[in-house]
């Protein structure tokens, strides 16, 4: 190793230090320490007792996991589809040049940043069944509404709807991705006789297929760790009839109201492993459709 | 703009048709959330909704003015007297004409209309005419209160204006407070308490309120934001501009730690934290942050790399250190990256509700997200008017924060899209 190369090394490690340091504590050793006690009798009150695959074994047999693993699922497909369709929907009428966009990009983005807690509060009381204006709305159309958060057949589906509300930062997103899309390429496409929907087709969106793709990772990642929302609408419960009971609020429960930290971590190895597997096959699949041509 | 119709058949200003569609229904769940905020507890939950927060004002004959609660038709014509002996004595009642006559009132039991219980003198205050309505005294603090006073009066001593409840926002933070809600308690009295913690002394509970929220999530805010700035930065140095051999693998880890799932961190972290002594304090919140975030890496990285070498080889031949470099010329070049990731770090604590949910266990250093939810759960699903009040008061600095800081907002966000 020439002097450079080792003044290089040792500065290169001294810069990196604090996030070295942070690695290892806050994510290596606790990711380490999840898989030695999913294999533990642990309740934090005493020290863990090696059971084996035990929480495994139980998992398996646990309805509520299964339960529980089919809501993430559904929400996580819901809003993600939701989500993305709305984002890309509102980032193409933006994209047209019309005037007023720093206006309605504003309006759009605002909800976003909505912190969960109010989000939740707030859309409890959109989605009442009683005197909620989402109701009122659909009365007025002469819908009667459902009771929403109340009914097990629409509880999901209302959490899914308020996911969509805060499209508005994957908007940014694609329409950052928009604007990067050659305009030679459209150019091209006109002179050659192209339709607007031709154009969205077999230009726009091809050219924003990674945006679109970090749109998706980031939502199933999100989806599958939906929590807040179900803890504060159903007070922790998952109610109604255990339909908003999402994976890592079933976890929670399990953690920190039965106290049985081994079992829980056990659920969140199996909740990596889903998220990590589902990256995986995601990125294999959409590789045959992602364009990197930049 | 109709010279400009070539591309489509239609002109392009009918885009502001879904447009606009589309923008109402994103803004309607926060005007509501404000309009509910201001309006008082009788508009909250009619159906239709209302959306003009409204109040009915009375006004006396002796010119006195008050808010009081929507009329309601009295019907038929009453009499309004006070039994002046028996168990009611004193509590004024209104009956049938035919059960009060020459200062005589016979009381009726409940079940029939024809037995009479009972015969008390009782004093006449009011005739009161069938087209007479009944309203009662309004506001924030006394919708529970048994003692609002309750009037029958002629309708047309009755006007209906705008009536904007900001009283809800001083309930709210009344009830936000960990002491019982009691309205007699006033909010300059609760706030004085919080900010001069000796005038409690002698108390044995202490007095948590609204502000300890707001200094605990400040604080946490204010640590972490310093702590993974620095941090952060240092590292995207690191990773950015320095030849050493763990760069790009370190770089490759840095952004599959984005990864992880918190679920996944937050027993053994828990279990951590726990063995520290940190629990119920603020420490797990900040603490953390300043070993730096991969997010805030990712982002600083990006631009680092586009800063010309050139620019640290000539300070490296005129014998300037690493170090001196990182502060001297890519940290002041860096100045807007270095807001973004701030701004982004503030926001995240702002928000953040599970992390204060594991570890934070004594409501002094509870955060505002983890307050609002306390008393969400606490109220059970009533007094909308003050939950909508306490959000807007969770909402509004993060509305007005991105109407300060917008440009930095929307270009940080779309950064991370692009390179990702």
């Amino acid at each position: 190793m020439t002097p450079l190369e080792q003044r290089n090394l040792k500065m290169g490690l001294l810069f990196c230090a604090p996030w070295l340091i942070g690695i290892v504590t806050f994510l290596l050793y606790p990711i380490a320490s999840a898989l030695i006690y999913s294999l533990c009798d642990y309740s934090v009150l005493l020290p863990p007792v090696y059971i084996g695959a035990e929480n495994y074994r139980e998992l398996f047999t646990d309805p509520l996991v299964y339960k529980s693993l089919w809501n993430s699922v559904v929400y996580a497909t819901g809003s993600v589809l939701l989500s993305s369709l709305v984002s890309l929907s509102l980032a193409l009428l933006l994209n047209t040049k019309v005037r007023g966009l720093a206006f309605y990009r504003t309006i759009f983005f605002l909800p976003s940043l909505m912190p969960v807690v109010a989000g939740s509060v707030l859309f409890m009381w959109l989605f009442n069944g009683q005197s909620g204006l989402i109701n009122a709305f659909l009365a007025m159309l002469g819908v009667s509404g459902p009771a929403w958060l109340a009914d097990p057949r629409f509880a999901k589906l209302a959490m899914i709807l308020m996911a969509s509300w805060g499209s508005g930062h994957a908007m940014v997103i694609v329409l950052a991705g928009l604007q990067d899309v050659p305009t030679a390429l459209h150019e091209a496409a006109i002179i050659d006789g192209a339709t607007y929907w031709d154009r969205l087709w077999h230009v726009t969106l091809p050219m924003l297929s990674p945006v679109l793709y970090f749109n998706v990772i980031m939502g199933i990642i999100g989806g599958f760790q939906v929590f807040t929302q179900a803890f504060i609408m159903t007070d922790a419960t998952g109610s109604p009839e255990r339909s908003t009971l999402f994976f890592v609020l079933h976890l929670f429960n399990v953690a920190f109201q039965d106290l049985r930290m081994g079992y829980a971590c056990a659920l969140a190895c199996v909740l990596f492993l889903i998220i990590l597997s589902l990256t995986w096959v995601l990125t294999k699949v959409s590789a045959r459709f992602i364009v990197y041509d930049r | 703009m109709t010279g400009k119709r070539k591309r489509t058949g239609w002109p392009r200003a009918f885009l502001h048709v879904p447009l606009g569609v589309l923008a109402m229904a994103f803004l309607t769940p926060l005007a509501w959330l404000v309009v509910s905020s201001l309006e008082p507890r009788e508009q909250i939950g009619k159906v239709p909704p209302e959306w003009l927060p409204r109040g009915y004002e009375l006004t006396l004959t002796s010119g006195e003015r008050l808010w009081v609660t929507p009329p309601e038709r009295v019907g038929t014509e009453r009499v309004l007297v006070v039994p002046l002996a028996g168990a009611k004595s004193g509590i004024p009642v209104l009956v049938s004409p035919d059960d009060f006559s020459n200062g005589e009132l016979l009381l009726r039991t409940p079940q029939s209309a024809t037995s009479v219980k009972e015969r008390l003198p009782a004093k006449l205050i009011q005739r009161v005419p069938g087209y007479f309505v009944s309203v009662s005294e309004s506001s924030a603090a006394n919708y529970a209160n048994q003692t609002a006073r309750r009037f029958y009066v002629d309708a047309r001593q009755i006007s209906s204006r705008i009536r904007l409840l900001f009283a809800n926002y001083e309930q709210a933070i009344l009830a936000l407070s960990t002491e019982t809600h009691d309205p007699s308690i006033s909010l300059g009295t609760l706030l004085g308490k919080s900010l001069l913690p000796w005038t409690g002394r002698g108390d044995t509970s202490r007095t948590v309120t609204f502000l300890s929220y707001l200094a605990n999530t400040l604080t946490v805010a204010l640590l972490g934001m310093l702590g993974t700035v620095f941090s952060s930065a240092l590292a995207a140095y690191g990773l950015s501009r320095i030849d050493w051999p763990g760069r790009k693998p370190l770089f490759a880890v840095t952004l599959a730690t984005m990864m992880v799932p918190f679920p996944v961190l937050m027993i053994p972290l828990y279990s951590l934290f726990r063995s520290l002594g940190w629990l119920g304090t603020l420490a797990p919140l900040w603490v953390p942050a300043c070993c730096g975030g991969a997010f805030n890496i990712f982002l600083l990285r990006q631009f680092f790399a586009t800063i010309p070498r050139e620019l640290s080889e000539a300070a490296r031949l005129d014998g300037a250190s690493e170090i001196a470099i990182f502060f001297r010329i890519i940290l002041p070049l860096a100045k807007p990256v270095l807001a973004t990731v701030a701004l982004f770090h503030f926001l995240y604590v702002w928000n953040d509700f599970l992390g204060p949910l594991i570890f934070l266990t004594d409501p002094d250093t509870f955060t505002m997200a983890l307050g609002l939810q306390q008393y969400q759960s606490q109220s059970g699903g009533s007094e909308w008017q003050f939950l909508m009040a306490a959000s807007v008061l969770l909402v509004a600095p993060v509305v007005v924060l991105f109407f300060l800081t917008q440009k930095t907002f929307i270009r940080g966000i779309a950064t991370t899209g692009i390179k990702g």
